[in-house]
């Protein structure tokens, strides 16, 4: 198991690059880099409370019936959350749909993300002036689309980054490839953000791939590649601003692998005690989370207080309750809106079967 | 001012002239630099819009149309070359979930202005999987329009419309007819609207739709016939399969009372199905005789030893004409 997972060891996870700031029971490994002040560290703590706390309301929710099939996050928080603190406002971000807490710290609002995955159409909606793409479904695809949207600010001249989330089961797919093949070939200011969990649904890593690590794949297209403790939020926000500053100055792409774990299913619709150790989960969540492990050290240096944990948790509540407010204030979703958007202009038959549908919504749908 | 030019070149004048016109418009794929591409479409374009505009891409279809669909999020024109139709079939997934949806998932936020160009269909002797017409594919995609053209004038100035569309379109090009005659085409940049048939022939007797190579044979078959049995054949290329036109293809059924559908492409549930469908939703009680189609048949286009009689030929659409008109 130990093997398999690749993750449990320390000193095999040291032995392979693996980047730490914090050890797991919240001492120094490494100084702080002198971005990381005490204002961003409980930036970064409230961040993943409040992601943390939506993500388990939004499981309940789940299960309530008020929200299809859900992709739950719990315990990849500071991946997610470091990584995006770490980029600015005009950078460019393709989350998964898994990406929540990357884009909700972002600024995206909870109450989309709630949308959604209740199946509306506005839930992909919203996101633009954010510079945030919606959740992309299909695996790897949407790499390519941040290399292409890198491409075009580099062609435009507009010294930005794009950062592009994606799993460990992503790095077998062809379009992963492709996308570090033309973010090599063209230099690209391109951040690929890989987030390791162990686990492509029930595929375990070490069935993925006979490649020891996501980010020595890097080297196969002469990129700069990292591998950092994904659960140490601090070390994602150091690799990412490190590579964001060398994409900014010309530097070109740089991947990186992000050692995390899940403790929850694949999505609500999935059981991992079919595959999964459970004890695995067990043992993250006590030994390795995220959010804890900062708490240690916040409380070491006299940042964490009881009041502030209640501030941020007061905070995550209120946030949330606003999400489902709104969410719930929602009209009745219009099935007529389905035809909208589909082209620039709508064609003649998708005018003629709009009609169709509207008489079809009134009472029985006969015309004489 | 005019000159004759073939498909190709006037394809390749296209492309010059948005380029010049609009910053924003670049090309990418492979052997297009360089080389100019395989069929030399993009021949010096490299040489005077230079590397920034130009692109010889790695060779990894899904790459061209993955990263063209981010491009045109960024804000540029891409018109991506894919060497062969059948070479797109790596990038489906990107031309399927992702450039013909990013406007509905988005509730339009996001518009992919991009173009697709791919020469298409049989009959140049071709190694395996360089003949394919599945145009079908994408007709059947919703968000994504569909352009064939057939002659050289409408080559030019339908790409310019595509390069102007906000939707991406995939350009269809028939590689049998790149160089296989000259028209007059302008110098001006003009355009020709995506969504419109031509009637290229006015008739009475029977009306024929084509497009692509299949308009040349239609054409040539309908002035046989109407030397040998006085048939006067209406001839309509389609020239945009999505969206499809049709107004002028019901007027030229309620005119004729009588259709032919000729298609390079498979039998089986391919443009021909849809216009026949659509006829009978429009022009049932105009007709004088069932619909007839000719088609390549349901096998995979084979290898060229027998491609000629894998494609509709003379004979059978001649055959197929005379059949709807002895009804």
């Amino acid at each position: 198991m130990l093997m398999e997972h690749g993750l449990r060891d320390d000193r095999l996870a040291q032995g392979l690059g693996f980047t730490q700031f914090l050890t797991p029971d919240g001492g120094l490994a490494k100084q702080l880099d002198g971005r990381m002040d005490d204002s961003l560290l409980l930036d970064m703590y409230r961040n993943m409370v409040i992601a943390r706390q939506f993500d388990r309301k939004a499981v309940n929710l789940q299960r309530q019936g008020r929200l299809g099939t859900y992709a739950p996050f719990e315990g990849q928080e500071a991946a997610q959350i470091g990584s995006a603190l770490a980029i600015a406002k005009d950078d460019w971000m393709f989350p998964t749909y898994r990406d929540h807490a990357a884009t909700i710290t972002r600024g995206q609002s909870m109450t989309t993300v709630l949308l959604y995955w209740a199946g509306r159409l506005e839930g992909g909606a919203g996101t633009k002036s954010l510079r945030i793409l919606p959740p992309s479904v299909p695996i790897a695809t949407h790499l390519l689309h941040a290399v292409g949207m890198a491409w075009a600010t580099k062609l435009r001249k507009e010294n930005v980054v794009t950062v592009g989330y994606f799993g460990d089961g992503a790095s077998s797919e062809g379009d992963f490839h492709e996308a570090l093949n033309f973010a090599g070939v063209y230099h690209l200011p391109i951040i690929f953000i890989c987030q390791n969990n162990g686990y492509a649904i029930s595929v375990p890593f070490s069935k993925q791939s006979a490649s020891k690590t996501i980010s020595q794949r890097a080297s196969a297209y002469d990129i700069e590649g990292e591998r950092v403790d994904g659960n140490d939020v601090l070390a994602v926000f150091d690799a990412v601003s490190r590579a964001r500053e060398r994409a900014r100055a010309g530097g070109g792409p740089t991947l990186i692998e992000a050692v995390t774990f899940r403790y929850g299913a694949h999505t609500t619709a999935d059981d991992p005690k079919r595959y999964r150790d459970q004890e695995l989960a067990t043992d993250w969540r006590a030994h390795r989370d995220p959010i804890t492990r900062l708490k240690r050290f916040l409380e070491e240096r006299q940042l964490w207080t009881e009041d502030f944990e209640a501030d941020v948790m007061a905070d995550a509540t209120a946030r949330i309750e606003q999400a489902l407010d709104e969410f719930a204030r929602y009209d009745a979703p219009n099935p007529l809106d389905m035809f909208e958007h589909v082209y620039a202009e709508m064609p003649w038959h998708l005018k003629e079967q709009a009609a169709e549908l509207e008489r079809a919504m009134e009472k029985d749908g006969m015309q004489p | 001012m005019s000159r004759n030019l073939n498909i190709l070149q006037a394809i390749s004048e296209a492309m010059d002239q948005k380029m010049e016109q609009d910053g924003r418009v670049v090309l990418l794929g492979e052997d297009i630099g360089t080389n100019g591409g395989v069929f030399r479409a993009t021949d010096g374009l490299l040489e005077k819009f230079g590397e920034d505009r130009v692109f010889d891409t790695p060779l990894a279809e899904s790459g061209i149309v993955g990263s063209a669909i981010g491009l045109a999020l960024g804000g540029m024109i891409p018109v991506a070359e894919i060497q062969f139709l059948a070479f797109m079939y790596p990038a489906l997934e990107q031309v399927l979930s992702h450039a013909a949806r990013m406007r509905f998932r988005t509730r339009g936020e996001y518009s992919l202005p991009m173009v697709i160009r791919t020469p298409y269909g049989a009959g140049i002797r071709g190694p395996e999987l360089h003949g394919e017409s599945v145009e079908a594919f994408f007709v059947h995609t919703p968000g994504l329009k569909v352009v064939v053209p057939s002659t050289p004038y409408d080559a030019k100035g339908l790409l310019v419309s595509a390069i102007e569309d906000p939707d991406p379109v995939i350009f269809l090009e028939p590689t049998r007819t790149y160089r296989a005659f000259r028209e007059e085409v302008p110098e001006a940049l003009y355009r020709v609207p995506i969504g419109k048939a031509k009637v290229v022939q006015e008739g009475r007797d029977v009306s024929i739709f084509a497009w692509g190579s299949m308009l040349q044979l239609a054409i040539s078959t309908a002035r046989q016939l109407q030397v040998e049995r006085g048939y006067s054949c209406e001839i309509v290329d389609l020239r945009s399969l999505a969206p499809l036109d049709r107004d002028t293809i019901v007027a030229s059924v309620q005119k004729t009372g009588r259709a032919l559908i000729v298609q390079e492409a498979h039998k089986t549930a391919g443009m021909a199905s849809e216009l026949i469908s659509l006829l009978n939703d429009e022009a049932l009680v105009y007709l004088k005789a069932p619909i007839k189609r000719v088609s390549g048949f349901d096998v995979p286009v084979p290898f060229f030893s027998v491609e000629d009689d894998f494609m509709p030929t003379q004979a059978r659409v001649k055959q197929g004409i005379v059949d709807t008109m002895l009804f």
